[in-house]
């Protein structure tokens, strides 16, 4: 028998306080004053904002092969604390999940955490060699029921793959999602190219390398109608490119992460190694234009991009240091503060953004729903009174490499429901691993 | 001895020794030098920068009236042989200039303007030992002011200045700093 | 100065002299018979060189032993092929071994860095070369040598121009000598194909030019970078023809220099490359004087930066960079 809920005072996308009542997994009432079971379990909520579950389109939870990085479990347990109800996780593994086998084998993971929705992306050629497309098919028919395909980490560089998975997906209403990057303009690149990387001594990642594929690709999705989803997006040119292409009535999607709208090149003056993200972080130009690009929807979702990496990996020197940043716990954070206190989106806005649309792009069935009677519970309750000083060792990921550490992020990630169930209460992670089969 | 009379009060700056008396002090010094060396045939005056580089010109000039002959003088930094170099940043360095006749067998009269512990003259015989080896090593100072820490002891000395510790030995040379005194300041205490 | 030596831009003008007149005396004195100095006894340098360089790991090692330092070498081929033992667990190593200061060469631009801001060792640390960021110590004895010649011997170079011609974009000694020079008050002009510059040069406190013989008549020191024959293959120049032809200099350009002016090269050379064989080996050329300075710059920064007390760090080098509202 599963509990019920009321909570009490919330304020649905900002908006005026309600009371929620969670029954059965569903929301059962929601308004002003509503009719509570006996038996259901109160949750003082007063001012908290209630969103829907967020969704995360790109996710690396590293298991199978990079267990020591972050586990299905782990990782579930850092998208909870960070008020996700569901994650795409990337096929970048090892094994490289271009299979039913290994996408079916993650998707089992995330059913036994029990915490989140772990949606399996596909990889989209075989070992991610850029060479073969994989069994798309057979992933999309597998029980992961996999919609989105990307070789995230790489690029689809060839152009004649990228048209034929294009074309392939629209079988069964897929996306392949590009990790844009011309990889001969970027060999050993380590940081943005500019005058920066000029004086520091790093190779350049220059800003068309991203821009060229998109204009590429956009082009193609047009020609052979198949809708394209654009991973970190992290280039003022590269928004203006889908700001374009959207206006042509090319179905075009694209992602940005937390850092790119919040943090630039600079940091990288330190040559701290936490800082060495892929994309890399630009110009305070490149953040402007993504945040103005997030607010008027040419940038339709943020997307964490988690990336966990082990302490060895970020403790040397920079050209021997992986690429990325943990983000699933401190997405909500730095949005508030790069989109919320800058006045450039409401939190109806952060609904869209980080919940109902990615759901929409990544075809999850019960995640992204309104707040309403009858849709699944799937609630994210945020403390705008409380900032989250970050400290990596108390994060929940396996992982540490957070770029900031130290740092106040203006509000809370307070309380998740996942299905009617609490995930995260108060702050605290919920200690229950469910069985698929005995969940309601 | 000390010829001002005036009682002191404390912090206030007296004068010991004024230009008059310097230039009769470097007078005095470059005969003993003279007599003690028997004519100062292969003497060499090593001043210790940056006044004693001034002083021992000076006793050099006086010299050279005397017996009518150039002698040879130079500076002898002592800065990278210090014994309290970590107390303080590192200090820039000074001016070493050895004459070309070198200091081999000769005799050595190292100059400087205060005596005091002692340690800067053990720092010079350091530096010259990996110059060269002198047959005999004399030191003449301007002030001799007392609290040696070493056995180190003048063979030439302008004058004997007791001072407390907690006094400052002030040396002006026209060369340097315009005029020539030798001041001493800060508060006389019971000397030791 | 500072605890370390990272980068040229540590230096102020005031710093940049000191070093040069401490180099100069300590030059005269090594010139007689002292060899040895007893300033840096009890002291250990570690020489931590992670690239091939017996000249430059020599240059340390004879300023750290005439200093009577103790001194450590290890060398390591780190690399992303053969990874051995991390950077963090060597400088645990040798903060251990009590190492007062590390001079590191490392094939990652930003290692010394990482090496003096991480915690790992409390020693200073002196960058010999980094990478394709910098090599301060390069840009030291290279300024001491344009002194001794074009100014002589004391005070900043003010006025005096410089041209250096070469691989800028993959140069650490470029990237010092730009910084340095300029803190010296000299005029740098660079001199390279536009495949060779990098990008946001027009920001570099210098000029440039992609005319090699356009400069030499006004330089009062050239200063020709080794350039890679490998650099073809990745297209940043079609030939070694094309390039010794357009940017390396051969008898006839040494003939159009002023009469007084000098030629450089921080070795190891590309005779008939970058520089033909009667240039490097003419009366005009300083390359061998170059490393024989080498030694007393050395002698003079570890000097800086060990014989005192221990200095305090400069500070921001480390603030978060932020984007402020719209």
């Amino acid at each position: 028998m599963t509990t019920s809920y009321v909570i009490r005072g919330s304020r649905p996308l900002g908006g005026p306080n309600v009371d929620i009542v969670v029954s059965d997994g569903l929301i059962a009432a929601i308004g002003p004053s509503v009719d509570v079971p006996t038996d259901a379990r109160e949750v003082s909520a007063h001012d908290l904002v209630a969103l829907p579950g967020l969704v995360d389109l790109h996710t690396h939870l590293r298991e199978p092969g990079r267990e020591d990085a972050e586990t299905v479990l782990s990782g579930s347990q850092a998208a909870a604390a960070g008020g996700y109800t569901a994650v795409c996780a990337m096929a970048n593994t090892n094994p490289v999940a271009d299979t039913a086998g290994t996408v079916e084998q993650v998707w089992r993971l995330g059913q036994q955490a029990g915490l989140v929705d772990v949606q399996p992306v596909g990889a989209v050629t075989m070992g991610l060699a850029g060479t073969q497309l994989a069994e798309l098919g057979a992933m999309a028919d597998s029980a992961a029921r996999v919609r989105m395909f990307s070789d995230d980490g790489k690029c689809v560089h060839d152009a004649v793959l990228m048209r034929r998975a294009l074309e392939y997906v629209k079988a069964f209403d897929g996306v392949i999602a590009q990790h844009a990057q011309e990889p001969r303009l970027t060999e050993d690149a380590q940081m943005n190219e500019s005058a920066l990387s000029g004086i520091l001594g790093l190779r350049g990642w220059p800003a068309v390398a991203e821009e060229a594929i998109i204009a590429r690709d956009v082009l193609l999705a047009d020609h052979v109608g198949s809708r394209l989803h654009v991973c970190h997006v992290s280039t003022a040119g590269s928004v203006e490119i889908i700001r374009w292409a959207k206006s042509r009535g090319i179905d075009v999607t694209a992602e940005v992460t937390p850092h790119h709208l919040l943090l630039t090149e600079e940091l990288v003056r330190s040559y701290d190694p936490i800082y060495k993200v892929n994309p890399p972080l630009r110009s305070e130009r490149d953040v402007h234009a993504l945040r103005e690009a997030l607010a008027d929807g040419t940038i339709d979702v943020v997307a964490t991009d988690h990336a966990p990496h082990p302490a060895e990996d970020k403790d040397c020197e920079w050209a021997e240091a992986a690429m990325g940043m943990v983000g699933l716990e401190t997405a909500v954070g730095v949005v508030a503060e790069a989109m919320i206190s800058t006045g450039l989106m409401d939190w109806a806005g952060v609904a869209e953004r980080m919940s109902m649309q990615p759901a929409v792009i990544g075809r999850l069935a019960g995640q992204g729903r309104a707040l309403a009677v009858g849709e699944p519970a799937n609630i994210t309750l945020i403390n705008t009174s409380v900032p989250y000083l970050v400290e990596p060792r108390a994060l929940r990921s396996a992982s540490r490499n957070t770029p900031y550490a130290g740092r106040s992020l203006p509000v809370s990630v307070w309380t998740t429901f996942y299905k009617g169930e609490l995930t995260l209460d108060e702050g605290v992670l919920v200690n229950q691993a469910r069985n698929a089969a005995s969940a309601g | 001895m000390v010829g001002v009379s005036a009682a002191r009060t404390p912090d206030e700056t007296r004068t010991v020794l004024d230009s008059d008396d310097i230039a009769r002090a470097l007078t005095r010094v470059a005969h003993e030098i003279v007599e003690r060396t028997k004519g100062a045939d292969d003497i060499v005056l090593l001043g210790i920068p940056t006044r004693g580089v001034y002083l021992a010109n000076r006793i050099a000039e006086r010299i050279h009236q005397i017996e009518g002959r150039e002698i040879p003088v130079g500076s002898l930094d002592i800065t990278l042989y210090r014994d309290d170099l970590r107390r303080a940043p590192a200090r820039a360095l000074l001016p070493t200039s050895i004459p070309a006749s070198g200091i081999d067998d000769k005799v050595v009269v190292l100059v400087d303007d205060v005596l005091y512990s002692g340690r800067t003259i053990r720092a010079a015989l350091d530096a010259m030992s990996d110059i060269g080896r002198p047959r005999m090593v004399q030191l003449a100072v301007l002030v001799d002011r007392g609290h040696r820490e070493l056995p180190i002891r003048p063979d030439y000395v302008g004058k004997n200045i007791p001072t407390a510790k907690t006094e400052k030995v002030l040396v002006h040379l026209e060369e340097f700093d315009g005029d020539d005194a030798v001041r001493l300041s800060g508060q006389s205490q019971e000397e030791s | 100065m500072n605890r370390h030596l990272l980068s040229a831009a540590d230096l102020d003008r005031d710093d940049a002299l000191l070093v040069l007149d401490t180099a100069a005396e300590l030059a005269a004195l090594t010139d007689r018979a002292v060899k040895k100095l007893p300033t840096l006894r009890g002291r250990t340098v570690v020489n931590l060189f992670y690239e091939d360089s017996t000249r430059t790991r020599i240059s340390f090692e004879a300023a750290a032993k005439r200093l009577s330092a103790d001194v450590i070498n290890f060398s390591a081929k780190g690399s992303s092929v053969s990874k051995g033992e991390s950077l963090k667990d060597t400088a645990l190593t040798l903060e251990a071994m009590g190492a007062d200061a590390v001079v590191i060469r490392h094939p990652a631009s930003g290692a010394p860095d990482r090496l003096a801001h991480s915690g790992w060792i409390g020693g200073s640390v002196v960058n010999a070369g980094d990478g394709t960021h910098e090599h301060p110590t390069q840009a030291l004895l290279d300024a001491f040598t344009m002194r001794q010649h074009l100014a002589g011997g004391k005070g900043d170079l003010a006025g005096r121009k410089v041209t250096i011609v070469g691989d800028v974009l993959h140069s650490r000694v470029a990237r010092s000598n730009v910084l340095l020079l300029s803190t010296l008050g000299a005029e740098v002009t660079l001199v390279a194909p536009p495949t060779l510059l990098p990008v946001g040069i027009e920001t570099w406190p210098c000029e440039f030019s992609f005319d090699l013989d356009s400069q030499l008549s006004r330089a009062d020191a050239v200063m020709m970078l080794r350039v890679q024959r490998e650099r073809m293959n990745a297209a940043f120049f079609p030939s070694s023809r094309e390039y010794s032809r357009r940017y390396g200099l051969d008898v006839r350009r040494m003939n159009a220099l002023p009469e007084h002016a000098i030629v450089m090269h921080p070795g190891p050379m590309n005779r008939g490359m970058e520089i033909a064989a009667d240039v490097a080996d003419s009366d005009r050329s300083v390359i061998v004087e170059q490393v024989t300075n080498g030694v007393n710059v050395r002698m003079a920064v570890l000097y800086l930066l060990l014989a005192g007390a221990q200095l305090g760090e400069p500070e921001g080098s480390d603030r978060m960079a932020e984007v402020t509202a719209p």
